[in-house]
Formats: C-alpha cells, structure tokens, sequence
C-alpha cells in the first residue's frame, strides 16, 4: 500500500497578515506545512509503522514553486521516504487538484490524505476534487484511518456522532480533528536523513484555472471593547437582552 | 435557466441553515432574474418540504432512494450532478458544513463549475461573477471571481439572514435509478447521540479556556449555558487534557462556528482560538488579565475571576427570566 499526503505551504498561524497590492506581504512570514497536513503526515507514518509489510511507502506531493522546498524537506525531515513537487503557481483549487490528481494517476497511490482545509485559502475543496478527477471514492470529515485485517477501516464524523465505514482502494480521506494527537516532530536524524531523500519536480499540466482572487480585505473594524464592572453582570445580560436582542 | 440549492435534511426535518441557504439562493436569484429550485434527498414529508417555499423557492425537487440513505459523496455528485444539468443550474447553492463541503468540490469538477467555499455575503457583481469570502482564517477576507459558466457557491453558516416571502412552492416528487456498484463506502456501524444540541447549530455558546484551572470548576459554565439554551466549547488545551470532551474543542484545529453569542471565559484569546470563532455575532470575553488578547475580539468583557463572575451572571439571567 503506498499513501500519498498532499501538502500545503502556510504562513505560521500567528502571522499577522497583511496586503501590498492587492497580494500577501511575505516579509518575515515563517512558512511551515498547513497544520492539517502535518497531523495527516503523522497519521500516515504511524500507519506505516504500525503495519510493517502493509504500508510500504508515505510519498508528500506540494503544488507550489521552489520557495516550498524548506517546507517539503520538513516532511521529509518527519519520516516521508520521498517527495513531489509540482512546479506551479497554486493558481485555485482546481488548478491544485487537477495538478495532483494527474501526478497520482502516474504514480498509482491507494491512499490519498488531504487536510479538511488550508489555514491561507480555507477553500475546504482540494481534497473531494481530486478524488472527482479521477472517479475515486472519497470521505470527509475523518478523524481515524486504522488498518484491520487487511482492510482499510475509516472513521468520519457526522453531526452528534461518528460513523465507522470501509471502503475499497484507492480513495482519498479528507482529515480534520482527530486523525493524530500532535505533530510529529523532526528529530536530528531525521533532518539529516531528509538531506539525501529525493524531491522530484514535475512540470504542470495545462490546466485553466477557474477562479481568480481579485482584491483582499481585513476584517471590518472592531468596535473597542466596552468594559462591564465585574461587580455588575446585571448590566451585561440587560445590555444582551435588550440592547443586542440576542438573549 | 435556474439556482439550486441542495436542502439537506436531518432526520426528515430542514433546519436554521436550510432556510438561510434557501434564502441566499433567492437572493442570487432575484440578482439574476431567474428562479430558485430546492433539491432535498431523503425522506421528508410535504409539509416539511413546502416550508423551503417560505424563503423563496418556487420549485422543490424531492428525491426519496434508498440506496442514499448514507451520504456516498460519489453517488450524491452524480445525482446532484445530472439534476443540476437537467434543470441547466447557472448557480448551486450548497452549505459549507460537512456535506457542502464533501460534495461541492466534487461536484465543481464534474460539472467544471468554479466554486466560491465559505461565502458570506451575496455577490458583489454577478458579470464578473464576485463573491466575498473568509481567507487567512478569519483574518482577511478576499473578492473571488468565478469565471466558469456554472457557479457553486457553499455559504458560510449563520452568515445570511433568513428571508421570509409569501411563495407557494410546487413540490415535484422525483426518482433516480443509480447505477449499481456505483456506492462504495460501506457503512460498519454508527455512533450517534440525539436530542443534544449540537454545537454547531448553537446560537449561544459558553465556552471555557484554561483560566477555568480545573475540571471540576465547569459546573457553573455548563449552567450558564443551560440558563440560555446554549451548548458548551472550550478551547483547545482543555480537550487536550481531558478536561472536557474533544467536540467542545473550537478553534482553527477543531470546530468553526458562528454563534450569535458566544462567551469566552478564562480564554486568552490565541490567534487559532479566534479562527474558530470570528464569526460569531457578538463575544464576550471574562478574564483576569485585563490586557489578554480576547479582549481585541470582544465587544464586551468582564475583567474579574470566572469562579465569581459565572455565579453573578447565572444570577442575572435568573432574575432578567424571572421579570
Ligand atoms: C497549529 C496550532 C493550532 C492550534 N489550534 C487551536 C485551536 O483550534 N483552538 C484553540 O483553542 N487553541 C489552538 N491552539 C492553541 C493556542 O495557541 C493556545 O495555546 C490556546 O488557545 C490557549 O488556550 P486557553 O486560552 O484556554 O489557555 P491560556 O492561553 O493559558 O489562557 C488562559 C486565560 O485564562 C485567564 N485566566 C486565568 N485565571 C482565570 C480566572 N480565574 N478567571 C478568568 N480568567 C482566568 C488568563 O488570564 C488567560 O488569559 C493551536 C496552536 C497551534 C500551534
Ligand atoms: N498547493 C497545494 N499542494 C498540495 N496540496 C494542497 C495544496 N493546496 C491544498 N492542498 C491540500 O488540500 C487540502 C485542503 O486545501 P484547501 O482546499 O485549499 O482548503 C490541504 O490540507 C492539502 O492537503
């Protein structure tokens, strides 16, 4: 079995953002991998671990330019065996997915992880595309994939409860809370493993993006916060009943 | 010519998001001189299905199969698909809750419809095609255009007011005969608690942070919450340390949600606790430290110790029920 995690190169999630002409102002961001996928990684490897003989491999695939590479030698540095990048702009999510679902139609993988979504775009679509791309089955909203007996077992969260489901390689898991406890963290060994382990680049395919970001905004402008004697919570709860209406 | 908009169901009833979905869906429609068509999949009654015409819809497509008792996001596409073709749908109209977001990627391919995800506002133009969306989770937001002929567009919860209109909607029952082996995923076994209010659907939130400094001071906040019809969060450290269980975790590693009141306390008021919580119409945010973070968030905060402030607002709403 070999698993595929895609990953995606987000600003720290503390950054404060902020735009230069209409585009992301990178001074100073320190990029690492979206927080999703670095607890996908997690998962597949202890998968891999768990299941000597089972999972043979854990492959990361990045679309993005070169600039990733520390981001990608960061997973590598986690325990991936090897790594993909394709070298595109990310344009739109359909520009991504379709970008890796034609690099896993070459490379054949049986499990595909994708993050329930990116901490920059927060498209939450990545993932179900390509699995539509390339007519495999898909399921969001996972938090566990466990292997049973040979069979790939999932667990999806539905409102109020979990379902437990199986399905037949190859699929893509879309994953959020749950899928693994903490990041898996890159000892020294692995950061110098991950030196010798190959990234290849592979060139896009000419795909037509369907979207296009036209402008940026900050958030409206909070109104200061209106301080409320401790003393006074009367005069809190009368402000939201009857001022707020929202009690 | 037309707007779709996939009404899901739980148990047979629509809920609060339904009718918003419906009624942004008449918006996009009023803006395009065009009509609303509602699909709902599963077994819901006529009654039930007639009120998605109180918001707005003209025509309600009813599809009852039993093979699609479990969402299948592969079978769900092609149905939604083929009936979106069919009804030649300029605009679908999805939520961005789990199902939105499991089946409107994959519908955006097969149909090659370009998707705006996490929309809050109806479209600013609709030649070019513009719709306002969160990025950078929660901390800017960003104007997209849709350039494709087929739109889809899955709407931020709690994010669209409900319209109500006087329109007597025509429920049209269909079929459709899926494709055998066309569903994959088997369903092993479902665990699942009801008549709990989920805390997604919440419109009151009372959600507690490390500052509560222990799991047997939660009694109060629980009450609170009770006191006004609310359900429960925390953030992240407490689900990580058992102090509270992990669907109560919010933030931008766990549930997104978009109360109309959400009150923080003994929150510090972290960038990836806020992720998960901006949207909310009104926090209020009780703290010790007077210069924590959450107060930049909060329209109105109480600086004092949660172990007295909770019991005095408890208090309050007894008394502002009572009058
Ligand atoms: C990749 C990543 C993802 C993350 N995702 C999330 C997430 O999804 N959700 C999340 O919540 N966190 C998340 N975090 C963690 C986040 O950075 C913070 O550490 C966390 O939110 C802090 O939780 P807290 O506010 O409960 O605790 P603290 O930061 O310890 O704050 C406790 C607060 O309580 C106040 N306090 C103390 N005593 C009292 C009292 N008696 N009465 C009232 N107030 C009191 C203190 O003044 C303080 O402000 C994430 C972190 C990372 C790196
Ligand atoms: N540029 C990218 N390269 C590889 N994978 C990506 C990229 N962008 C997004 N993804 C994957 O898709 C998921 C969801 O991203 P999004 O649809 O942008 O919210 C991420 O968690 C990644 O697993």
């Amino acid at each position: 079995m070999k698993i595929l995690v895609c990953i995606s190169n987000v600003p720290d999630t503390t950054t404060r953002i902020k735009f230069v002409e209409n585009k992301l102002d990178t001074t100073g961001i320190q990029w690492v991998i979206n927080p999703w996928d670095e607890l996908s990684l997690t998962r597949a490897l202890e998968l891999k671990d768990n299941n000597p003989g089972q999972v043979e491999a854990v492959t990361v695939a990045h679309v993005g330019p070169a600039s990733a590479e520390p981001t990608i030698r960061k997973a590598l540095a986690i325990g991936a065996d090897s790594a993909i990048r394709i070298n595109a702009e990310p344009h739109d999510a359909y520009f991504v997915a379709a970008q890796l679902a034609e690099v896993i139609k070459s490379e054949q993988f049986d499990i595909i992880m994708c993050g329930i979504e990116s901490s920059d775009f927060n498209g939450s679509t990545v993932g179900s595309m390509i699995a539509e791309f390339l007519q495999y089955p898909s399921v969001s909203a996972v938090s566990n994939i466990s292997i049973e007996n040979g069979d790939v077992i999932i667990t999806r969260e539905i409102d109020g409860g979990k379902e437990i489901l199986s399905l037949p390689l190859p699929f893509v898991a879309i994953v959020q809370k749950g899928i693994a406890k903490e990041p898996g963290i890159a000892a020294m060994r692995g950061i110098m493993m991950a030196r010798s382990k190959p990234i290849k680049v592979v060139e896009p395919t000419d795909v037509e993006p369907l979207t296009d970001v036209v402008s940026y905004e900050m958030p409206p402008e909070k109104e200061a916060c209106r301080f409320i004697d401790a003393d006074k919570p009367g005069e809190l709860i009368d402000i939201l009943q009857n001022e707020e209406k929202i009690i | 010519m037309s707007v779709l908009v996939y009404t899901e169901n739980w148990e047979g009833k629509f809920k609060k998001l339904s009718y918003e979905l419906v009624s942004y869906a008449s918006g996009i429609a009023k803006m395009l001189d065009s009509s609303v068509t509602a699909l709902s999949i599963g077994d819901v009654d006529d009654a039930e299905l007639k009120s998605l015409g109180s918001y707005g819809a003209s025509k309600i497509l009813s599809l009852k199969n039993e093979h699609l008792r479990m969402l299948d996001s592969q079978a769900y596409t092609v149905v939604i698909g083929d009936i979106a073709k069919k009804l030649d749908a300029r605009v679908i109209v999805l939520s961005n809750n789990n199902t939105g977001k499991a089946l409107a990627p994959r519908l955006s391919v097969k149909l090659g419809a370009g998707i705006g995800s996490g929309v809050s506002k109806l479209p600013s133009s609709t030649d070019p095609f513009t719709v306002y969306k969160r990025v950078y989770s929660g901390n800017a937001f960003a104007n997209v255009v849709i350039k494709s002929d087929i739109k889809i567009i899955t709407l931020a919860q709690n994010s669209f007011e409900i319209v109500g209109t006087v329109n007597s909607a025509e429920i049209e029952h269909i079929g459709y005969d899926l494709e055998a082996g066309l569903i994959k995923t088997e369903v092993r076994d479902i665990h699942k608690q009801t008549g709990q209010l989920l805390l997604t659907d919440a419109e009151i939130v009372v959600s507690g942070g490390r500052g509560m400094k222990s799991p047997d001071n939660w009694g109060p906040l629980v009450e609170l919450a009770g006191l006004l019809g609310g359900a429960t969060a925390c953030s992240r450290p407490v689900s990580d340390e058992g102090w509270r269980p992990h669907e109560e975790h919010t933030g931008q590693t766990g549930k997104i949600i978009a109360p109309n009141l959400y009150i923080a306390v003994g929150i510090s008021g972290a960038t990836q606790h806020i992720a998960g919580v901006s949207s909310s119409k009104c926090i209020v945010a009780i703290n010790t430290d007077k210069d924590a973070p959450i107060f930049e968030t909060a329209r109105y905060g109480i600086v004092g110790d949660a172990m007295k402030v909770l019991p005095g607002l408890i208090e309050a709403v007894k008394s502002a029920t009572t009058d």
